[in-house]
């Protein structure tokens, strides 16, 4: 791709060689302005979004933009700062600034930039680029987003409003650069798509339900009108939905519900959090902490993957951690900071925005998939089958659950009723020990993954 | 400020390449916004960080349709780019006539004494140190403190289409201190974590206000990690709870405050859409938002439309009277725009939002409040909510919370959560306190994809009956 390529409304497609070369120039200035080290991030991304209302275009929004993020070391104190504004006279002073700001900060021998030969030397190509994302412009995105709209507004007389559907590109690149011995770039695309209907309820109450895609290529992308349908039927299923009474009871997790159970991991199972003594996993590895049916992995190899990247956000070489297996925990993700102050190796599991210091992170963190036919999970006399999450109810220093939750009821194997407006409780260690099936349904749409899965007994409050 | 070299010529030739295509309306949004943050972490500076941000967001409106593009780069061609990407929203039209632009004028809700650009940054870190050796003197239990300070002025300068022009000029800032408090040893070892901070429109005299020195926060995130050591499994289903002061507007926040911005009632997706005049609430129940309280959090001198901030009541003795309106409803209902059209930053459209939103005080004596409950739980300090628009329901997360029994405060609580449905919530409010508080906390409010800093507040209120979300049956 060439720099110099356009698209209709003028601006430059992201170029990660570009953004390279810029890393690589603030780097210079900042070891010029007195800098013993340093390492710049430097993003630039297009996005566009439309939305479709009903029929009618709601919004239309499209933009680029770019910024800078350096994090330098004088004296082995640090300074994290972020610009946007290129211009070689205010590159100068920024990094000028940046020095000076460093002597704020106390010497911190944990904080210096990795040792060279930790660095990344070949990137692997993990596919993250589809040339024909390019072409899905506006015109495009509207077509996609009416079709889907219609498509469920059009199954089901009950279905009498709507949040819309909308469609959503972003084409980004970006470079790291560190005096530690590596620059680097990379670029990808993504694609997404959603529909909300909303139906009117016997009770006065509204029911909305969602259903969306995403893909780094738009070949992944899918059918709008059968994302449409799909959004459809799940909203008409919740007509009626009530309260069940307080009492304990098996809870089914659908993917997109136990993705944000998966995701609470990503904060216990940091190398930052256990330096910290702020994770209730702290002196338990190699002891179980899940059923043996759990397998725990961050692997940013994944080709296409959505959190996927060739290298981490220090420039260490990417690499697949498996955290938990057989319910046995492994390893806590350590960036270098992490892994210093717990006399470790770094993971390579550093993320980097531009406003922020590296810190530990996930790439994409998946709870493998099982062999249990999904739709089997839901064999239960009585059960909760939970579709959405809500709320923030999850204290990581002592591992204590709970949420806000909706789904269905289960009786003798069928989904009897709709549920909402009750709570779901368990203490972390408990719920995950619980799990006693993991269907084969592992859901692969967004950076945390995970299929069907089961846990034997949760504390349900509700009537 | 820099804003000041965006001249009314160049803001005319933009709104001109923004009407182009026929839009009905259009507006700029110029934002500069420079913010700084110390940490201090096991008693040491690890690291200070700033930053700076500067664009221009241009918004073409045709009928409900927005048109949106945003630029980082100030260079004419670049901007008059942006102003045509909006402009594509419309397709045909007449050209605009000539804009005639005038000044909005502004009350200053945000006076500041001691503006934090104006002090060295060791002072700042003096006061994370005073905070770190307030809390680890609070009680050997406590094994580590994290502490934070940042701040940031934001400038705005909002053009409109209308004629309309207005600059501000917002501070903010933001103290945090967290605490680890462990008891024990090996597999019976506990340990419990503890927040307390603040935020505000101040300058550094912000910590001599009540409560906010950072002695008195440091020992509050301490208290609260070591009460917590011995809590017990909070109750599952539904009970009588009663709610503290201040923080406890998340509840109204949560409950009723997004279902009463327009937008949802707009679109018909809210459970208070066709509602006013209508009552939905408990008539106790009073709430108000108000943009103009002095140096809160949620404060506007105007919002991100070029609006006046207001106070506005949304529900007067239980009956819904209004929602808050951005320009876009407020065109929609015919009525006049209520000075809650915020954005996150110049890269996202304005939606109707809140500012501060509270309670307004009852007649009751909190203590009676909490003596007439026999069996039930008194709920301080909260993590924060979330709301399901269409049907209702809300959560929010309890960090403080006691058992109630026969009158009097007895066990601490682990965290837990509450869930309800808004309408049916605010109907069950039976008793209602003198006391009211608007919390000095750090409250963010997400809304598709957006955030923007809120204030909250409440008296003590008692609640007939609200599903508890612990792990103990009764």
């Amino acid at each position: 791709m060439s720099a110099a390529r356009v698209e209709p409304t003028g601006r430059r497609l992201p170029d990660p060689k570009t953004c390279q070369r810029l890393a690589e120039q603030m780097l210079a200035l900042t070891l010029k302005a007195g800098a013993d080290g340093a390492e710049v991030l430097v993003r630039d991304g297009t996005e566009l979004e439309v939305k479709v209302r009903l029929g009618e275009t709601e919004l239309i929004k499209e933009a680029g933009s770019r910024a800078l993020g350096l994090r330098l070391l004088k004296d082995a104190r640090s300074a994290v700062t972020y610009t946007s504004d290129f211009t070689p006279a205010a590159m100068e002073r920024f990094a000028r600034e940046s020095v000076e700001l460093a002597g704020l900060s106390e010497p911190d021998p944990a904080g210096e930039l990795p040792a060279r030969e930790e660095m990344a030397r070949e990137l692997p190509d993990l596919d993250l680029w589809d040339e024909s994302v390019l072409s899905l412009d506006v015109a495009e995105g509207l077509r996609r987003a009416r079709a889907g709209e219609a498509a469920a507004m059009k199954l089901d007389k009950r279905i009498t409003n709507s949040d819309g559907a909308v469609f959503g590109r972003s084409v980004g690149a970006s470079a790291f650069a560190t005096s530690a011995g590596f620059s680097g770039s990379a670029r990808g695309t993504h694609v997404s798509f959603a529909v909300e209907p909303i139906c009117d309820d016997a009770d006065g109450k509204k029911r909305n339900g969602v259903y969306w895609s995403a893909s780094r290529f738009a070949s992944g992308l899918g059918d709008p009108e059968a994302i449409g349908l799909e959004a459809a039927r799940r909203t008409l299923a919740k007509l009626g939905a009530r309260k069940i009474p307080t009492g304990a009871a098996p809870v089914v997790f659908s993917p997109e519900a136990g993705r944000g159970l998966v995701g609470q991991l990503a904060g216990v199972l940091s190398g930052g959090a256990l330096w910290r003594r702020s994770t209730y996993l702290a002196g338990r590895e190699g002891t179980a902490v899940a059923s043996s049916l759990c397998e725990l992995v961050d692997d940013p190899l994944i080709r296409r993957g959505p959190g996927s990247r060739a290298y981490d956000g220090e420039g260490l070489p990417s690499r697949t951690n498996v955290l938990v297996s057989e319910g046995i925990l492994r390893t806590f993700l350590c960036d270098v900071y992490a892994a210093r102050k717990l006399g470790r190796r770094s993971t390579g599991s550093a993320t980097r925005a531009i406003g922020g210091g590296p810190h530990v992170g996930v790439s994409n963190l998946i709870l493998r998939a099982g062999r249990t036919p999904a739709a089997e999970l839901e064999r239960l006399d009585r059960g909760l089958y939970v579709t959405d999450l809500m709320g923030f109810g999850f204290n990581a220093v002592t591992g204590d659950y709970s949420q806000g939750a909706g789904g269905f009821w289960i009786e003798r194997g069928e989904r009897a009723f709709p549920v909402t407006e009750i709570t779901v409780s368990a203490s972390f260690d408990d719920l995950w020990k619980r799990v006693d099936a993991i269907g084969d349904d592992l859901d692969t749409r967004s950076s945390v993954q995970c299929p069907t899965f089961r846990v034997t007994e949760m504390m349900i409050a509700g009537s | 400020m820099i804003l000041d070299a965006i001249d009314v010529t160049l803001a005319e030739r933009l709104l001109a390449a923004a009407l182009g295509s026929g839009g009905d309306y259009a507006d700029l949004y110029f934002e500069h916004r420079a913010g700084a943050d110390f940490v201090l972490e096991d008693g040491r500076v690890r690291t200070v960080g700033r930053g700076v941000t500067l664009g221009l967001g241009v918004r073409v409106l045709r009928g409900d349709a927005t048109g949106y593009a945003y630029t980082e780069e100030l260079a004419e061609d670049r901007m008059l780019e942006a102003a045509r990407t909006a402009a594509q929203i419309a397709s045909s039209g007449a050209a605009p006539g000539p804009i005639s632009i005038q000044p909005v004028a502004l009350a200053d809700r945000y006076p500041v004494s001691e503006p934090t650009d104006a002090r060295a940054g060791v002072d700042k870190i003096a006061l994370l140190r005073r905070a770190d050796a307030a809390a680890r003197a609070f009680d050997p239990r406590i094994v580590r403190v994290e502490a934070s300070l940042a701040e940031e002025q934001r400038e705005m300068l909002v053009v409109t289409s209308d004629g309309h022009l207005a600059r501000d000029s917002q501070p903010m800032i933001r103290f945090g201190v967290s605490a680890v408090a462990e008891e024990g040893e090996g597999a019976s070892r506990q340990r419990q974590v503890g927040r307390s901070g603040g935020a505000g429109r101040f300058g550094l005299e912000f910590f001599a206000r009540p409560g906010q020195s950072p002695e008195e926060q440091g020992r509050e995130a301490a208290r609260l990690a070591i009460g917590m050591l011995h809590a017990v499994e909070a109750p599952a289903g539904p009970m009588e709870v009663v709610l503290g002061p201040g923080e406890s507007g998340i509840l109204l926040h949560e409950a009723v405050g997004h279902g009463l911005e327009a937008d949802f009632a707009r679109k018909r997706t809210s459970n208070y859409a066709d509602r006013i005049g209508q009552p939905v609430a408990s008539s106790l129940c009073t709430v108000v938002d108000d943009g103009t309280v002095d140096n809160a959090r949620g404060s506007i001198n105007v919002d991100d439309e070029g609006n006046p901030g207001r106070r506005n009541v949304l529900i007067e003795n239980g009956v819904l009277v209004g929602y808050m309106q951005d320009r876009l409803s407020s065109k929609h209902f015919g009525i006049a725009p209520s000075g809650n059209g915020r954005r996150q930053s110049f890269r996202h459209e304005p939606l109707p939002r809140m500012t501060n939103t509270f309670l307004a005080p009852g007649e009751d004596d909190p203590e009676e409040i909490i003596k007439s409950v026999t069996r039930g739980v008194y709920a301080k300090r909260f993590a924060g909510g979330q709301v399901n628009i269409s049907n209702g329901d809300f959560v929010f997360a309890l960090t403080e919370s006691y058992l109630i029994e026969d009158g009097k405060l007895t066990a601490p609580l682990k965290g837990t959560n509450l869930i309800g449905n808004g309408p049916e919530v605010l109907r069950n409010v039976t008793m209602l306190g003198s006391d009211f508080e608007l919390s000095q906390g750090t409250w963010t409010c997400g809304k598709d994809g957006q955030s923007v800093p809120v204030g909250i507040g409440t008296p003590t209120m008692k609640i007939k009956q609200i599903t508890v979300g612990g792990t103990k049956t009764r």
